[in-house]
């Protein structure tokens, strides 16, 4: 079976499966009514300038979701049995799945950013809509989903995936803000997946690891995860 | 009963909810004992050990200042008149300005002796406070307000100190009167001045936090009189604490039967650092782990149909929550408990021993910290159970469960100024995280309480009250859905 004919039966499951498109809802309305939330407690120019993509803080768990979802789903109904024996190179699968959810969540990604942005331009009085924060984003948010994706392939688990993508998400950067020991602090700030990767929303003058190196690092993290993911499916039995 | 034991049985022989349990315990204890924090102290000989300065109410105190003084013995009173509090700021190495401290203080005090920590009254006159009278670090109790020249008096009859001010002189009004408990026969009578550092919020790229400076006050005192049998005699200086380091303190200068003192420091409460609150940082993915849990408990009863065998058993399905919530409450606050108890233990130890200079907290303040990381892990899995029943899905329950626990502390920490972040963590379920704060707030010291620096802006049980009031709207929510639809 080929690439092409695997790709369409995700891209048919994803569209036809209940939730998916709320999902894609909830993502723009997520990020953008958080950068909005943010935004209006920022108006008073108290916070630093990179606050106006602050949405994707929400956005990336309901992303996660999506992608835990995608495969998640087949295993707790059991449709993975069937979709295997459709296409018996399970490595497809997985590409076609992971294409999917890039598709996705691409469009709701750039309408969210979109979003922000202009919520940002409306009330931070010293915002100015740039284009590297915005794109890379939109990347940001498709690197988490298949970072999710592939974590939920290779844990099987969806419940216990989405706890260690959330933990990734959500506990290293408080736990980033207790580490004081400067060598500690440093590393983990340019090399653990959510604070690399939103370098790319900064604009300090001198940040620890340069925006599309940041970006770069968690795109290391997903390959890492996809290629973990892609093992297990391959070697285990379904 | 049974339902209990049905639960209970459930819980224990799943391996992949106990080995949840582990890692909840693990990731607290992980994070807990890792020495993810060094500091100085004592790291270059025993000059540079950080000795806490002890008040005398056994908590953590700042007791820096300038003391014109001499003996009194017995009983006796002093008066004078402060003329004027002025005062610079540091903003950086070489960079000073006018200005000053809101709590720049300058006064009278009586005092146990000259060691810092000692027992102490005084009443004094405030950068922009007015008039106040303070005793033992932690009491602040306003007098008149007002700017320009005061009169200030300060009185010791046994153990009794009693403080008043006027503007003229003539008319005094009464602060207030307390009680030094084993105040000795001899104490050290005079005036003080001192100043506290600023400090304001800043923002940089992802993190919050404050910044600050110290700054220096200079009270010019005239007609120090000394009275009610007390005579008096030369008057000495000594700075507490030892003389400042940061700044060219000049001498007092005597003028007449006044003086022009300058200070620096503080005499107060010791106010933000790191304390216990920090090594329970692993609470945070503890408690993804038992959120996780929570919210499987009951999705797994629906994804495999276990729910009609469970209902088949025990009709009465309000029960079966309630057994299930019991069951992991129970279960995650003994872990909880355990795992805190052993970071709070050892945790703090270790920084010590890594240099770091540890706020002390009282051991009322660590039994509360360690029972509320149990509460805390224990409601929230509880709230996550209900989330799992009402919504059916383990994945949406668990995200669910964490948005609106941990992303609200997230937001308060990394990116919300300090007004917006207080006034989330009072309604959201964030709240709970006051359990685990070690520093108090008080009034009468400026500083930034953001929850960054581990201030909340509720009390303890008032932010574990935030999170039940949640767990039980969505219990109520899911226990009216339990009875209403088909399983």
């Amino acid at each position: 079976m080929s690439m092409r004919r695997a790709l369409h039966a995700e891209w048919t499951k994803a569209l036809t499966s209940p939730g998916t498109s709320g999902l894609l809802v909830m993502v723009i309305a997520g990020t953008a009514g958080l950068s909005g939330i943010v935004a209006a407690a920022c108006s008073g120019a108290t916070c630093g300038a990179d606050v106006a993509l602050t949405g994707v803080q929400l956005g990336q768990a309901i992303v996660a979701i999506l992608a835990v979802l995608v495969i998640g789903n087949e295993y707790s109904t059991g449709m993975i049995g069937v979709t295997l024996a459709a296409v018996p190179r399970r490595f497809l699968v997985l590409i076609g799945k992971a294409l999917v959810v890039a598709a996705g969540v691409t469009v709701a990604a750039t309408v969210a950013v979109a979003g922000s942005v202009a919520i940002g331009e409306t009330l931070l009085p010293a915002y100015h809509a740039t284009l590297r924060p915005a794109v890379g984003t939109v990347l940001y948010l498709v690197l988490i989903a298949l970072l999710s994706l592939g974590l939920a392939t290779a844990v099987r688990n969806p419940a216990a995936a989405i706890g260690t993508v959330l933990a990734l998400l959500y506990s290293v950067p408080i736990i980033v803000t207790v580490v004081t020991d400067p060598v500690w602090h440093d590393r983990l700030v340019k090399y653990a997946p959510v604070s690399a990767g939103l370098a790319v929303q900064s604009t300090e003058a001198d940040p620890l690891i340069g925006p599309w190196k940041g970006l770069g690092v968690l795109a290391l993290w997903t390959l890492a995860a996809l290629l973990a993911g892609a093992i297990t499916l391959q070697r285990r039995d379904a | 009963m049974s339902i209990l034991h049905a639960e209970w049985t459930k819980f224990r022989s799943v391996r992949g909810w106990v080995l949840g349990l582990a890692a909840a315990a693990g990731l607290i204890l992980l994070f807990g004992l890792a020495p993810g924090m060094s500091g100085s102290c004592g790291k270059h000989g025993p000059a540079s050990a950080c000795t806490p300065t002890i008040g005398p109410g056994g908590e953590q105190v700042k007791d820096r200042f300038t003391f014109v003084h001499q003996p009194l013995a017995g009983d006796g009173s002093v008066s004078v008149r402060v003329t004027s509090l002025t005062g610079s700021i540091f903003d950086g190495p070489g960079a000073e300005r006018p200005g000053l401290a809101p709590w720049a203080k300058a006064g009278l005090m009586i005092k146990s002796g000259l060691t810092p920590g000692s027992a102490y009254a005084s009443v004094l006159l405030t950068g922009s406070h007015g008039v106040r009278m303070q005793w033992d670090y932690t009491h602040d109790k306003a007098g008149p307000s007002g700017f320009g020249p005061q009169w200030l008096r300060l009185s010791r009859t046994g153990e009794i100190v009693t403080t008043a001010s006027s503007t003229d002189g003539v008319t005094w009004t009464e602060i207030g009167a307390t009680r030094l408990a084993g105040l000795p026969a001899t104490t050290e009578v005079g005036l003080f001045v001192t100043a506290p550092e600023y400090t304001s919020e800043m923002h940089q790229g992802l993190l919050n936090g404050s910044q600050g400076g110290p700054t220096q006050a200079t009270g010019a005192f005239e007609q120090l009189t000394t009275g009610d049998g007390w005579t008096g005699a030369a008057w000495h200086t000594d700075w507490i604490g030892g003389r400042p380091d940061w700044t060219e303190l000049p001498d007092p200068q005597q003028q007449g039967a006044g003086f022009r003192v300058a200070g620096s420091g503080d005499v107060g409460p010791a106010g933000a650092g790191v304390s216990v609150t920090q090594t329970l940082v692993g609470t945070f993915t503890g408690l993804i782990a038992v959120v996780v849990l929570g919210a499987v408990a009951m999705s797994t009863e629906y994804r495999r149909g276990l729910i009609r065998t469970t209902f088949a058993a025990a009709p009465r399905r309000l029960r079966v929550l309630a057994a299930k919530a019991a069951v992991i409450g129970g279960a995650t606050f003994g872990i909880g408990v355990v795992a805190s108890a052993i970071v709070v233990v050892f945790g703090q130890r270790i920084l010590r021993a890594n240099g770091v200079a540890l706020l002390q907290s009282s051991a009322t303040t660590q039994v509360r910290i360690v029972a509320g990381t149990g509460a805390l892990l224990a409601v929230s899995a509880v709230l996550a159970l209900g989330l799992g029943a009402l919504l059916k899905r383990s994945v949406t329950a668990v995200t669910v469960a964490i948005v609106v626990i941990v992303l609200p502390y997230l937001l308060a920490v990394i990116v919300l100024p300090v007004e917006a972040a207080r006034r989330l963590l009072t309604f959201t379920p964030a709240a709970a995280f006051a359990l685990q704060q070690a520093v108090k707030q008080y009034p009468q010291v400026d500083d930034v309480y953001a929850p960054s620096a581990g201030y909340f802006p509720l009390a303890p049980w008032a932010g574990l009250a935030v999170l039940i009031g949640w767990t039980v709207v969505i219990l109520g929510a899911a226990a009216l859905l339990l009875r209403r639809r088909d399983v």
